[in-house]
């Protein structure tokens, strides 16, 4: 089933891929309490299923990421986000996986958002949406993976907030899953991290337009604070390192300065771009739901703050394995973080792998092109 | 792949098959791949190296990134069978908290560290008097990471000194086994390169769980905790 959606500023309708609508007899208890029900779920998929139903991956997208993994997105007319990762002969083969990849639930690609339509008012939900957790999430795409009769993933594989992800399937479907790969993530959203997130959430709610979550009812919107909680987020995506090797100190203009407070600086010019770009494909009430779900993440509170328990379940599997991957220069999910939850596995006697690749990309490394990420994940998927 | 190192290939035959295997700075994983393609081990590695363990994992070997002088608080007591350090103690910091922590976590250890009393050191700092650099030992002194270089018989002391067992040792030039050695310590520790170590801990050894190694048909020098070995198994 296809349908049209309603995109940020540009306002127009934009067809988006496959979606199917689920918990249509029994519905979703989400864990603020409240039940969904028939809700649609908008995803991709990459090869052929194979006749065991043993050959799938689930990809799970980051905090402002999408289905479109490897395949042209429909609203920036730009690569899938993991298109040179993931095809025929590329690191994860679709000749030999069925890969998949869904909109997370909150989300703002077709799944079940704040900016689709509430069928019991027929207005977009806007502030009526319910706030979620992680394990919200993973517990729709759950029911994804059950559609397509699958009863165990070859793997579960996400960055950053992905990557909390594919550590909740561990936790909620230990014996779903053969593979785990969180990458650039950590068990916890952590304090630093949630400080930045209400930094952006601020920006949204603080701009006139956001009209206390229903600017779509009122045909506006809070284009400046998304921007802006973009720009800000942004800043936590790079690191210094990549600052200093993208832009430097360069200016913008080569005479010199401006004597003003315009953009002067190509970092300045560059966090603008990323803001604008932005908000010509993302839903701020979406942002402020996401956002907010990252930060209740915390497995070690969950689990009466012993990390280790989290895991005992995933240790019965014992065919598990687990690769975590940290980048050298990530300061938003540090590697100290990595090597806190393998500390957290290895107890339990999990077979868990660790490995923290030299980066210079600062959080997003697991976005980019990485010879040494592409072979390791290659290797991974094919020998295990 | 059915070739690895001679040394690691000797030091593969005391690991019986389908056994739990820690190799502590396994590198890119070559005794691990070889141990879990003819043993059937279930192969465990912790490196230092991000590209070392990175070529581990694509060979689907499972590795940690770690240091082996902090991280192998890691694992739980007896997780493992065996606990593997292959040429790399005389580069750690405290020797003997190491070879504990590894009879921590596994039921035996198998060490392997170059000989510095081997003849040729001896005759290098006799005659030349400079620090020894050959092919066991190829580093200049201001950048070698060996920082606790050891004797074959001073490894033996040390392993007394901690109440551990030495189960078997096995002598080693750079491309043969030593052996015949019955009873001639000294000449062992004038002649080999390396020394390779199986070791357990006495408790380990009391509870008769020491069958494999035993049974294990190396031809070895035995010593001096082996007599009360044989005496055991005869009872």
């Amino acid at each position: 089933m296809k349908i049209y959606s309603k995109f940020g500023i540009l306002n127009k309708e934009i067809e988006i891929g496959e979606i199917d609508y689920f918990a249509k007899e029994n519905p979703l208890k989400l864990s603020s309490g409240l039940e969904i029900s028939n809700f649609p779920i908008a995803y991709q998929t990459y090869g052929n299923l194979n006749e065991n139903r043993d050959n799938a991956i689930l990809i799970c997208h980051a905090l402002t990421g999408d289905q479109y993994v490897a395949n042209q997105n429909p609203i920036t007319q730009k690569d899938g986000w993991w298109q040179f990762m993931i095809g025929e002969k590329k690191p994860i083969d679709t000749n030999k996986f069925f890969v998949i990849c869904s909109n997370v639930i909150g989300g703002c690609m077709g799944s079940f958002g704040p900016k689709e339509i509430n069928p019991k008012t027929n207005q977009p939900y806007g502030s009526e949406f319910p706030f979620l957790t992680i394990q919200d999430m993973v517990n729709a795409q759950n029911l994804l993976i059950e559609k397509f009769g699958i009863s165990q993933l070859h793997a579960v594989i996400g960055g950053s907030t992905g990557g909390m992800q594919a550590l909740a399937w561990g936790v909620l479907y230990p014996q779903k899953v053969k593979i785990l790969i969180p990458m650039a993530s950590s068990y916890r959203h952590s304090p630093q991290n949630i400080a930045f997130h209400e930094v952006g959430r601020q920006s949204i709610m603080n701009d006139p337009d956001w009209c206390g979550g229903n600017y779509l009812l009122q045909n506006k919107f809070p284009k400046n604070g998304l921007s802006l909680a973009r720009m800000t987020a942004h800043i936590t995506y790079l690191s210094e390192i990549s600052l200093q090797k993208k832009f430097g100190r360069d200016l913008k203009n080569k005479d010199g300065f401006s004597f003003s407070a315009n953009k002067d600086f190509e970092v300045e010019n560059y966090l603008h771009y990323q803001g604008n770009k932005f908000v010509e494909r993302f839903d701020p009430n979406s942002y402020l739901i996401i956002t907010r779900a990252v930060d209740y993440f915390d497995l070690e509170t969950d689990f009466s703050g012993n990390l280790s328990s989290a895991f005992v379940n995933l240790s019965k599997n014992q065919q598990c394995k687990v690769f975590i991957i940290a980048f050298s220069d990530d300061w938003l999910f540090p590697a100290s973080e990595s090597k806190k939850l393998t500390k957290a596995m290895a107890v339990n006697n999990i077979n868990v792998s660790l490995v923290t690749i030299e980066s210079d990309g600062g959080h997003d490394s697991f976005l980019l092109r990485n010879e040494i990420l592409e072979k390791t994940l290659n290797g991974i998927l094919l020998e295990n | 792949m059915n070739k690895i190192r001679f040394d690691l290939q000797i030091l593969a035959d005391l690991i019986k098959p389908n056994a739990k295997v820690l190799d502590i700075g396994c590198g890119s994983g070559d005794l691990l791949y070889y141990l879990k393609k003819n043993k059937n081990i279930d192969g465990k590695g912790m490196e230092i190296s991000h590209n070392a363990v990175s070529n581990a994992l694509v060979r689907g070997l499972s590795v940690i990134q770690g240091n082996a002088e902090q991280d192998l608080a890691i694992y739980s007591d007896n997780s493992f069978d065996y606990a593997v350090l292959s040429q790399t103690i005389q580069a750690t910091h405290n020797p003997p908290k190491i070879l504990l922590e590894m009879l921590r976590i596994a039921n035996f250890a198998i060490v392997s560290l170059p000989n510095f009393a081997h003849l040729q050191n001896r005759l290098e700092i006799l005659f030349r008097g400079r620090m020894p650099v050959n092919k066991s030992i190829p580093y200049q002194w201001y950048e070698t990471p060996n920082i606790h270089f050891c004797s074959i018989i001073d490894f033996e002391k040390l392993c007394d000194d901690l109440d551990l067992i030495i189960v078997k040792k096995i002598f080693l030039t750079n491309n043969h086994r030593l052996i015949g050695f019955f009873g001639k310590e000294l000449l062992a520790n004038l002649l080999a390169r390396y020394g390779l170590f199986l070791i357990t801990k006495k408790e380990f050894l009391l509870s008769g769980q020491e069958e494999f190694a035993f049974k294990n048909n190396i031809r070895i020098p035995y010593s001096k905790a082996i007599p009360s070995l044989m005496q055991k198994k005869v009872d």
